[in-house]
């Protein structure tokens, strides 16, 4: 009931059934976002190998330069995360709090990048629908935009959603939620942010790398 | 119960090797294997997500049901592509249009 | 021995509807549940009865042609995600899964709730669209018609069902979180519950499936919204793709509607047998076999569309191989039935029944397996009827045996019999003289989602609207008899069945905390003949 006297709910006999329990839940609710983002990597494989000149094509108008720069700063999120992560274990308020906070900055980064990205598609007229404008190219090449917006689009709103979970931890690590022995929710708030990095890990060579030689 | 700790050092470590397999499979994009270049786009990936995994998501201490939860997951998501390929690569055997 | 004079349960425990709105109790939220799958499952029948109202004459005289194409799709959407999937899962899975396993709740409670109040919001965005002109997709949406073609509310419907989608993924990894951390000391995976492990099956396609059907729905909304074209045939997207990712998830979505039901089914006949059941590894391995090779038969869906010869194939054989499991299934309840002291309460007759047509339904599928006769049969009256057979004859019966058989543990009253065993049979006849003649229409031709058919099928339309007319009697009378018995019902007491499993232990209708004290398991699952009856 009151979670003063103790951090086990009613529900558990003691705190590893507890800490059991939530491990389990967050690596079962990932395996359910590898199948939701694996929707989307069935429509890329198969149009990809369906055609892959347009698609090679396409991934020239992604600036792979920014997808790098990208692809480091979720890197250097995920060390934060690590970091935080460590610090709970360890018992340090201040270091979890720290490395929470480096990451959401750095999570912000990423979607301010992002948005800079989309936003220059949309001045470059990439975004399909009935304004797409590619000269000279294939009609598969808006083919590509589409799952690069979706893809993307979905791992965005995952990073939003994991900016807003670390937020909510750092409040309670700063109400002294947690300590050397109780500290699971920062461990699932970090299990879920690496599983969002790891499917940017794959976003990256596919979409921007492509057929760049 | 204190739980497994992970050293700064390897933490750090493993986050230099993931910057520099980002880079290598940038340079690798740009070299021409031919046909490889997905594959091997796809190899240093993995190898990538496993390290996180392993290191920076703490599966080396992680229970056997665990590492079978996530495997599952991956194992149907290869069932969903590989399926929905073997229809899309078989299609033009027979000769008949639209089969 | 009767019940202490005031005893604490989860339905007096706390008053008003804050303490209903606001509550983590597994038991009160499969109440909720309950609620808000009956209206719904009123919602779809009444589309039904539209359906075998138009039917009954060759002409289409009740409704036009796009009138008829709603009532088709909506009556599907309806029934399929917002009944049959949540049916037994959330009410009587979220109800007895902590109770069968000596547990106090659900591991997550809260997400628990939070499904509830997502099942409820993608009601009220399908209610909606059904409100503000319908849609005419059939329950498929299949591209392109879906995306390009159709001018009804297909965005408002998707949302609805994308969101739904996740109460769903909430309930199955509560359920296996639960089914893996929170067994009572002694409860060993070989004494759970063969309902249990029907479950722990089920939430395995619920978590593998269900996502893949979102996402795919939400690519089908994206393309509608903004025109960006994911499965648009002018960029070179393939509509094949949206088929496959349907079906992916659609065809084990079966399962997720049969399976809860062949646990209750395995509960039944054992108790009303008094044996214990006969292979009870089989029965659980065959559970969970039906649901990973569940995933590998999808093709057959797509046997006449552009698919590859060589593709179907392969999901033909796999398809044919899925029927042995669910084979092994009724040759064991049939095992334990031989022999048995059986007797015949309303549940029993209902599991008796829901043996009959699944089997008759799983038949019929092998046929659908079959490249060949697929061709001639696909989209006809014949496929109609034979997941009517699975889904009413298979799942809703095993609801609605569910129902009677955990009704006193529910609500601490006894439903009356006499009333209850007349619309068994009212079921069961109704039920196959609504879709036996079906699968007759569909052999001699008659193609689904028509509203006007030739004269020569009338004769057996005319059947199948009688018989869905008594169909619809043998559900209205459960609905009476069973809200009279909350308040005139003979009250229950603690095991009124003679059943074995944890849940039969605690009180009718138990405490808010299920077992008084958390209990150790000794004894094997189902050791029946009991030994003398145990009161806490
Ligand atoms: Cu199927």
């Amino acid at each position: 009931m009151s979670s003063r006297t103790s951090t086990v709910a009613h529900q558990f006999d003691d705190a590893e059934q507890q800490r059991n329990a939530s491990t389990l839940g967050i690596w079962v609710f990932l395996v359910t976002e590898i199948m939701m983002f694996g929707g989307l990597f069935t429509a890329y494989v198969l149009y990809r190998s369906s055609y892959p000149e347009a698609f090679a094509a396409a991934s020239h108008h992604l600036n792979a330069t920014l997808g790098a720069a990208n692809t480091i700063v979720l890197l250097s999120s995920s060390l934060s995360m690590a970091l935080a992560v460590r610090a709970s274990q360890v018992g340090s308020r201040w270091g979890t709090v720290a490395g929470l906070v480096v990451t959401i900055v750095l999570g912000c980064i990423f979607l301010g990048v992002k948005g800079y990205e989309y936003a220059s598609k949309f001045e470059e007229n990439l975004v399909p629908g009935p304004f797409f404008d590619l000269p000279g190219a294939e009609p598969q090449s808006e083919l590509f935009f589409s799952l690069y917006f979706a893809m993307t689009g979905l791992h965005a709103v995952h990073m939003v959603i994991g900016v807003g979970v670390l937020a909510t931890l750092v409040v309670m690590a700063l109400r002294r939620r947690f300590d050397a022995d109780y500290h699971n929710p920062v461990e699932i708030g970090g299990l879920y942010w690496h599983f969002v990095d790891i499917v940017w890990i794959y976003l990256f060579p596919l979409l921007y790398l492509l057929g760049r030689h | 119960m204190a739980s497994h700790v992970t050293s700064r050092l390897v933490l750090f470590v493993i986050f230099f090797v993931l910057v520099g397999l980002t880079a290598l499979t940038v340079w690798v994009a740009y070299q021409d294997l031919g046909s490889w270049n997905a594959p091997v786009a796809v190899a240093i990936a993995t190898l990538k997500a496993m390290l996180v995994i392993v290191i920076f998501m703490e599966m080396r201490f992680g229970q056997p049901l665990t590492w079978f939860a996530g495997a599952s997951g991956v194992l149907f998501l290869l069932l969903l592509i590989g399926m929905t390929m073997a229809d899309a690569m078989s299609r033009g055997w027979l000769g008949v249009p639209g089969k | 021995m009767d019940r202490a004079e005031k005893a604490v349960d989860y339905l007096n425990a706390d008053y008003g509807v804050r303490s209903w709105l606001l509550t983590r109790d597994h038991k009160r939220i499969a109440i909720l549940y309950l609620l808000s799958i009956t209206v719904m499952f009123m919602l779809g029948s009444v589309f039904a009865v539209l359906i075998r109202l138009e039917l009954l004459t060759p002409a289409g005289d009740v409704v036009q042609a796009d009138t008829y194409n709603k009532l088709f799709t909506m009556h599907g959407i309806v029934m399929i995600f917002f009944f049959l999937v949540p049916s037994i899962p959330a009410v009587l899975g979220n109800f007895l899964l902590p109770l069968m396993i000596g547990a106090r709740d659900l591991a997550f409670p809260r997400l628990n709730l939070l499904s509830w109040y997502v099942y409820m919001v993608g009601a009220a965005f399908t209610l909606w669209a059904v409100i503000t002109g319908g849609v005419d997709t059939g329950w498929t949406f299949y591209t392109p018609y879906s995306t390009t073609a159709s001018h009804t509310n297909v965005l408002a419907t998707a949302v609805g069902i994308f969101i739904t989608g996740f109460s769903s993924i909430l309930t199955g990894v509560n359920f296996i979180v639960t089914i893996h951390t929170m067994r009572a000391p002694g409860m060993t995976w070989f004494r759970l519950p063969l309902f249990v492990w029907a479950h722990y099956a089920t939430s395995l396609i619920m978590i593998l499936g269900t996502p893949v059907i979102a996402i795919t729905i939400l690519m089908l909304g994206l393309e509608r919204a903004f025109g960006i074209g994911i499965f648009d045939p002018a960029l070179g997207g393939d509509p094949i793709l949206f088929q496959h990712l349907f079906w992916f998830y659609s065809h084990p979505a079966v399962y997720i509607m049969i399976l809860p039901s062949m646990g209750v089914v395995s509960e039944i006949i054992t108790c009303f047998a008094r044996r214990r059941i006969f292979g009870y590894s089989f029965i659980a391995a065959s559970s969970l076999a039906i649901a990973v090779f569940g995933f590998l038969v999808w093709g057959h869906h797509m046997f006449t569309s552009t698919q590859s010869v060589y593709a179907a194939m392969v999901f033909s054989v796999l398809s044919f191989a899925v029927a042995v499991p669910s084979a092994v299934k009724v040759f064991n309840w049939t095992a334990t039935l031989y022999r048995g002291s059986i007797t015949f309460e309303a549940p029993m007759l209902f599991a008796l029944g829901f043996i009959g047509l699944f089997t008759i339904g799983g038949l019929t599928g092998l046929f659908l397996a079959a490249l060949g006769l697929d061709v001639h049969v696909h989209d006809t009256y014949f496929v109609v009827a034979h997941f009517h057979y699975i889904m009413v004859g298979g799942a809703l019966m095993g609801y609605l045996g569910a129902i009677h058989f955990w009704w006193p543990k529910m609500t601490g009253r006894m439903y009356p019999e006499a009333p209850a065993r007349i619309s068994a049979a009212l079921v069961f006849v109704g039920f196959n003289l609504t879709f036996f003649p079906q699968f007759i229409l569909g052999y001699l031709g008659m193609p689904r989602r028509y509203h006007a058919y030739p004269e020569e099928f009338q004769v057996l339309n005319v059947m199948s609207t009688t018989g869905a007319s008594i169909l619809g009697v043998g559900y209205l009378v459960p609905l009476c008899y069973l809200i009279w018995s909350l308040w005139r019902g003979r009250v229950a007491e603690a095991n009124p069945w003679g059943a074995a499993g944890l849940e039969w232990r605690t009180n009718s209708p138990p405490p808010t905390e299920n077992f008084a004290a958390t209990p150790i398991v000794e004894e094997e699952a189902y050791a029946y003949p009991l030994k003398e009856p145990e009161v806490v």
